[in-house]
């Protein structure tokens, strides 16, 4: 396996992709997101799988952005996605509102090869009469008067984390998180970001193994030391509280956000050790 | 003593809810992401001796779970947690929530962060607290924009339950899904009726006499204090700081 510079990560994915991102509670692409924004890649659709967070909201600012599909976009204690905010209130994005189990559900179908999955609850919400795309019908393993929603299938071109290793393989290595399988899985192309590359083979060690996806569904791989910067990775390295303060403080307006984008995006400014 | 502070009062009403026992049983509890007063008073539960398993989301190191983020909804669908806690931007007097925005959608005056996982949760876990500390006409209002989440269900739509309570920073009410309307339980000390009435946008009921939220007992501040803060010291570190560092000074 050959490991790509960042850069040329980033290049792999064309305007208007549909591009898959893990939340900010780990794994997230932080340096990788910043690569796109620093390429200006354009019209991507998002989907936040199942929330979005700092990435996201720094694709959106630099203009990177057309759609987000997501249960939420938000900085978690600091406070609300200021450019994800602005955006909405100005119609230059559009929002495909969704709920945390079905965007989950929408990829377990992807990943069986299946058209369709049903999920309960969601009735009765505003967020179905808001999604043409999604269907209730008379469940019909029952006698009837079940309604169930059902979810399409959800293929994204990409998806993009930041995995802890890559091993000669090309697989890599995500710990517990298997939701990033599963979105792996579901997409045509996974584009990894790792902090080192390893020897060998991880599926041949049983306790490795049931943390990696397999090489199979990894289409990339690049080396980008504390990758997911300002967010956390595993056990490895810890959220960087005061750096994503620092830049909702910042994005709550258009001119404190090209500051943040000079500062951290364009200038490519050392990570802090 | 240093004075009760109003997250230990909350806590430890959360706690007392999380234990009544004309409500369903709570052996397995939820806790989702910046809850850290669900979180202490679910802390609370367990150090007085409850059997509760606990899963919290966003323990910054480990997690409940070994098949990511999506077991939280697996186990849910399937009834195996007994309780969870919701809050919104918005909260109705037939239980709605809102966590969208205000406007047309998606949110084009206000946009809050979005639904997360509510409009499935809401549904199929057996019992919600609902939790907003803000208690004002902004929040709790008379309808919500937007429903993120029911409050109820059409008849024959699946669903397991709903709120049981709605916790603010002002008062406790119940919840009666058969007639889908909020009944004051009680206010904590400095407020009366007539201010909850005040700072309530939807109609609700209230007895004669509305008694005072109780006091955490003796036993609940000085766990509130050691254990349940040790507990929550490595993911909530500013509201640990906030709310206990003035005692230690």
């Amino acid at each position: 396996m050959k490991a790509h510079t960042l850069d040329a990560l980033a290049a792999l994915v064309p305007d208007g992709a549909l591009l898959a991102l893990p939340p900010d509670n780990s794994l997230s692409p932080g340096a990788f997101a910043r690569a796109l924004a620093r390429r200006g890649v354009h019209d991507l659709r998002l989907v936040g799988v199942p929330v979005a967070g700092y990435a996201a909201d720094l694709l959106i600012g630099a203009g990177c952005v057309a759609e987000i599909q997501t249960s939420a976009v938000s900085l978690g204690e600091a406070g609300f996605a200021p450019r994800f905010s602005a955006a909405v209130k100005a119609g230059t994005l559009r929002v495909r509102d969704a709920t945390c189990p079905a965007i989950h559900t929408m990829l377990q179908a992807a990943e069986k090869g299946v058209p369709f999955m049903p999920l309960r609850g969601v009735i009765g919400s505003d967020i179905l009469a808001h999604r043409p795309d999604w269907r209730v019908i008379d469940n019909p393993m029952a006698d009837g008067g079940d309604p169930i929603v059902l979810l399409p299938a959800l293929v994204p071109d990409f998806v993009a984390f930041h995995a802890v290793m890559a091993d000669e393989a090309g697989n890599v290595w995500v710990g517990r998180r298997r939701e990033l399988a599963t979105l792996a899985h579901a997409a045509r192309n996974a584009l990894v970001t790792v902090e080192r590359l390893v020897k060998g083979d991880m599926l041949e060690d049983e306790r490795l193994a049931p943390g990696v996806i397999s090489g199979t569904y990894v289409s990339a791989v690049a080396v980008a030391e504390r990758g997911a910067w300002p967010i956390a990775l595993l056990d490895e390295y810890g959220f960087d509280a005061a750096h994503v303060a620092e830049y909702a403080r910042l994005a709550r307006t258009e001119d404190g956000f090209r500051t943040y984008l000079d500062r951290y995006v364009h200038m490519r400014e050392a990570v802090p050790a | 003593m240093p004075a009760i502070a109003p997250e230990e009062r909350l806590a430890a009403t959360l706690a007392r809810l999380i234990l009544d026992p004309s409500a369903p049983p709570a052996r397995h509890i939820a806790v989702g992401a910046a809850s850290p007063i669900p979180a202490a008073a679910c802390w609370l539960v367990r150090k007085l001796g409850h059997d509760v398993r606990l899963s919290l989301l966003h323990k910054r190191t480990g997690n409940p779970f070994s098949e990511g983020s999506r077991e939280l909804f697996d186990l849910t669908g399937q009834g195996r947690i007994d309780l969870f806690f919701l809050g919104g931007g918005e909260i109705d007097g037939q239980a709605n929530l809102n966590l969208v925005g205000i406007g047309d959608w998606p949110g084009t005056t206000v946009r809050f962060p979005g639904s997360f996982g509510s409009a499935f949760m809401y549904m199929m876990t057996p019992r919600t607290i609902l939790f907003r500390e803000e208690h004002s006409p902004r929040v709790l209002v008379e309808r919500v924009a937007h429903i993120s989440a029911p409050g109820v269900s059409a008849p024959g739509v699946y669903r397991r339950g709903t709120a049981q309570a709605l916790v603010t920073g002002r008062c406790v009410f119940g919840f009666d899904p058969a007639r889908t309307r909020f009944t004051l339980t009680s206010v904590h000390p400095g407020e009366s009726v007539e201010s909850v009435r005040t700072n309530t946008g939807f109609a609700f009921d209230a007895p004669e006499s509305v008694p005072f939220t109780p006091d955490p007992t003796p036993e609940e501040l000085a766990l509130l204090r050691g254990a349940v803060r040790a507990e929550m010291e490595e993911t909530y570190p500013e509201f640990c700081a906030r709310v206990w560092e003035r005692e230690a000074a």
